[in-house]
């Protein structure tokens, strides 16, 4: 009863881009590749190119966020698509209208994409499938599911620091059992051919099973940073003191915060990564997060030109 | 009425006949099988010819929605499927809105369902007020109105005390109880099965021990309280272990698995069919095989629909939003086969799980075919298979995750105190 993969269509083209699981190496390389074609937009004066000129896209945010709803605004405007931002959690809604609802209204206004955010694991999966033919999904974050595109920048600014995949050992650090990010992550990473991906935490935020997606599970940041390449540290929301996954967000940094001490650990010339917004003296110190290995602002940066990728190559010429 | 049923294949598990037998009903009852009463001159005649013919479907669990529930289903649109599936007589949970605790309402639902004159109706008590595990109900009165045994369907209670004083109570007019093993606060926002796949989707998870820390608890309470306990929906390879162990050590036990249990794991949830959004959650490949096992040992007694219609609103969420349950009365004879096809288990054997051993569960006189009996029948053709289709099925819900599927055994006669409630064309 397996479907085939909803991301692809029968001539295995992408048609939407909802998780990272499941999508061949050579679709994720070519986002990657086209990004890089969009780096250098990005840096001119006129950073205008007019790829989807007179595509409809809207940004359907069913969860608050300013930073990925900008970078997929910005994104969509450099591509000269027409743009709209509609913030769920304070319209439709809670006015009672259906998930679907909403959307089959928007599609009705002929709308060529969604982006969209939602609360909810699988909520990207259950638009794709409604939505008729042509229009183009984007997951912009589902639940504790997946955020393909933020996953995708990250391997974007791996290549850039490490050129290869295939000889890093990586590190996810943070609370993996509710981050749709690591989840990505991951996959993203053993797609391409990291060789060694490990996962740092304490029990309370690791998902069951969760080395059966090809990970290496640790407790303790010394052996778990020991001679790593790439570190992605995971934002830690403020909730988790709130239940019984952890004591105090002091006890947190003192374990798994990351401070240049515990940074030594790792080869000299490793990277260390953030998907932001950081949580400054909980899961990271500032002197790391600001210090010569920190690669967290490239990131942002290279957000903009991933997000483009994606747009371009769903709905896009071919470039 | 006077009905003469030829030819067909009759299977009657109690008795252990397996064999070509006519039935011969006369009004409401069965008047002989085998061999003609002197001087029976039929109104009717049923050709069974390559049909079986077995007693009619004891189901443990359906959901009628009534009261309360209507939009998501009638009890006209549900007992119509109900008899479509071959079943004639079904517990239903007091899950209602407002629950069955208290005893006009199980009345007035016990005579909305006989005046429609199909299946028998059985509802559940419900064992606390409201079902919210605080105070017991008047089991006593809920008795006379009709409920023969109390349920608490919602998971456990989270207060053991309340827990063990309504077994005490309902033991003392030797009622049984019915729970569902589900500890709350370990079950909490969960949504799936604790494994790979919740893992993979990011779906909050149910673990394995939110149903054994609550087997355990209602057994080392049932051993303290004399009463009959019955496990609702076994879901599990070490809740099952469980339930053989204290069943081994003389405990007053039975317990029941869903159709779907049998069949699917969490791995069906696929790309977040909501349609596989079910309590208990769908598990591993090998506590869905360990199940199999545990029907064919007997550990587990019967093989219920747990029917739950959702409307299609309902069901078209995220996973995690999406009501919770699938429609399944009328696929509880097919899914049953099904699994004795794939398990090669003897017909006799598989028919007992939906009809004699569901009865003796539920402690009403049904479920065989022995003169005197009640005239409850299905007839069915084994060899007929059906595509599982929204437009095949008579429930108002259809959301089923079997969608799709061709699914052996159809239905021909159903027939409820001697009148046939349901036929269908070859």
């Amino acid at each position: 009863m397996i479907n085939r993969n909803p991301q692809l269509d029968s001539h295995r083209k992408l048609q939407h881009l909802l998780t990272t699981e499941g999508l061949p190496a050579a679709i994720l390389l070519q986002i990657l590749d086209t990004a890089e074609t969009f780096v250098g937009v990005t840096e001119r004066d006129v950073k205008k190119v007019p790829l989807l000129r007179g595509k409809s896209i809207f940004n359907l945010f069913f969860e608050p966020s300013t930073r990925t709803r900008t970078t997929f605004e910005i994104a969509a405007k450099r591509l000269s698509a027409d743009v709209f931002n509609l913030n769920i959690a304070v319209s439709a809604q809670t006015k009672g209208e259906t998930l679907l609802d909403t959307v089959d209204n928007l599609a009705a206004m002929d709308a060529d994409m969604f982006v969209v955010r939602h609360a909810q694991s699988g909520a990207a999966h259950l638009i794709a499938k409604h939505v008729r033919p042509g229009i183009h999904v984007i997951n912009a974050g589902d639940g504790r599911h997946a955020h393909p595109t933020q996953a995708l920048l990250d391997m974007f600014t791996i290549r850039r620091f490490k050129r290869e995949f295939h000889n890093l050992r990586v590190a996810i650090v943070g609370d993996i059992l509710h981050s749709r990010v690591a989840r990505s992550q991951i996959h993203a990473l053993t797609t391409l051919g990291v060789p060694e991906v490990r996962v740092v935490a304490p029990k309370t935020l690791l998902p069951s099973r969760v080395e059966r997606l090809g990970v290496h599970v640790f407790h303790d940041m010394k052996s778990g940073l020991k001679d790593i390449d790439v570190l992605m540290m995971l934002r830690l929301q403020k909730e988790r003191m709130q239940g019984a996954y952890l004591p105090s967000s002091e006890e947190y940094f003192k374990n798994y915060g990351l401070t240049p001490e515990k940074l030594s650990m790792a080869k000299p010339d490793a990277i260390v990564m953030h998907p932001g917004p950081m949580n400054r003296g909980v899961e990271i110190d500032s002197a790391v997060a600001d210090g010569n290995q920190s690669v967290i602002l490239p990131q942002v940066t290279f957000g903009i030109a991933i997000r483009m990728a994606v747009m371009s190559i769903l709905a896009g010429q071919p470039v | 009425m006077k009905i003469h049923i030829k030819n067909g294949r009759l299977i009657d598990p109690k008795t252990g006949t397996d064999a070509t037998r006519d039935v011969f009903v006369a009004d409401d009852k069965i008047l002989t099988v085998g061999q003609a009463p002197a001087a029976f001159e039929p109104d009717h005649i049923i050709d069974a010819s390559n049909l079986i013919v077995c007693p009619g479907l004891v189901d443990t669990s359906v959901r009628l929605r009534e009261p309360g529930l209507e939009y998501k289903a009638t009890l006209e649109s549900e007992m119509n499927a109900a008899v479509a599936g071959g079943v004639t007589s079904f517990a239903c949970p007091p899950d209602t809105d407002p629950p069955l605790d208290e005893p006009g309402l199980v009345e007035m639902l016990k005579h909305r369902a006989r005046s429609l004159n199909q299946a028998h109706v059985y509802p559940v008590g419900a064992l606390t007020l409201g079902l919210r595990g605080e105070r017991l109900t008047e089991m006593a009165e809920l008795h006379d109105a009709g409920c023969i045994v109390f349920g608490q369907p919602d998971g456990m209670m989270t207060n053991l005390r309340v827990l063990m004083q309504a077994m005490q109570y309902a033991s003392t007019f030797g009622f049984s109880v019915w729970l569902n093993p589900q500890e709350k606060n370990l079950a909490y926002d969960g949504v799936a099965h604790d494994g790979e796949v919740a893992t993979r989707l990011g779906l909050p998870a149910i673990p394995v021990c939110a149903e054994t820390v609550a087997i355990s608890n209602i057994i080392l309470l049932a051993k303290v309280v004399d009463v009959h306990i019955h496990l609702c929906r076994i879901s599990s390879a070490e809740g099952l272990a469980m339930v053989r162990t204290a069943k081994q050590q003389g405990v007053s036990i039975t317990c029941d698995v869903s159709a779907n249990h049998l069949h699917l794991s969490d791995m069906d949830i696929d790309y977040f069919d909501a349609n596989c959004h079910v309590i208990p959650p769908l598990r591993s490949i090998s506590d869905r095989d360990a199940l199999r096992l545990g029907l064919q040992d007997g550990t587990i007694d019967a093989i219920c629909s747990d029917h739950a219609p959702v409307d299609e609103d309902a069901k078209m969420l995220p996973f995690g939003q999406a009501e919770i349950g699938a429609t399944g009365v009328e696929l509880l004879l097919s899914l049953t086969l099904k699994y004795g096809l794939e398990r090669k288990r003897p017909l006799i054997e598989v028919l007992a799980a939906i009809t004699t051993k569901p009865a003796t569960v539920l402690g009403i006189n049904a479920g065989h075919l022995s003169p005197g009996a009640a005239a409850d029948l299905c007839i069915f053709d084994p060899e007929s298979y059906w595509k599982v289709t929204v437009s095949a099925l008579r429930s108002q819900g259809k959301n089923t995750p079997f969608l799709g599927m061709e699914v052996p055994g159809k239905v021909r006669y159903t027939l409820v105190n001697g009148n046939i409630v349901y036929q269908s064309q070859p």
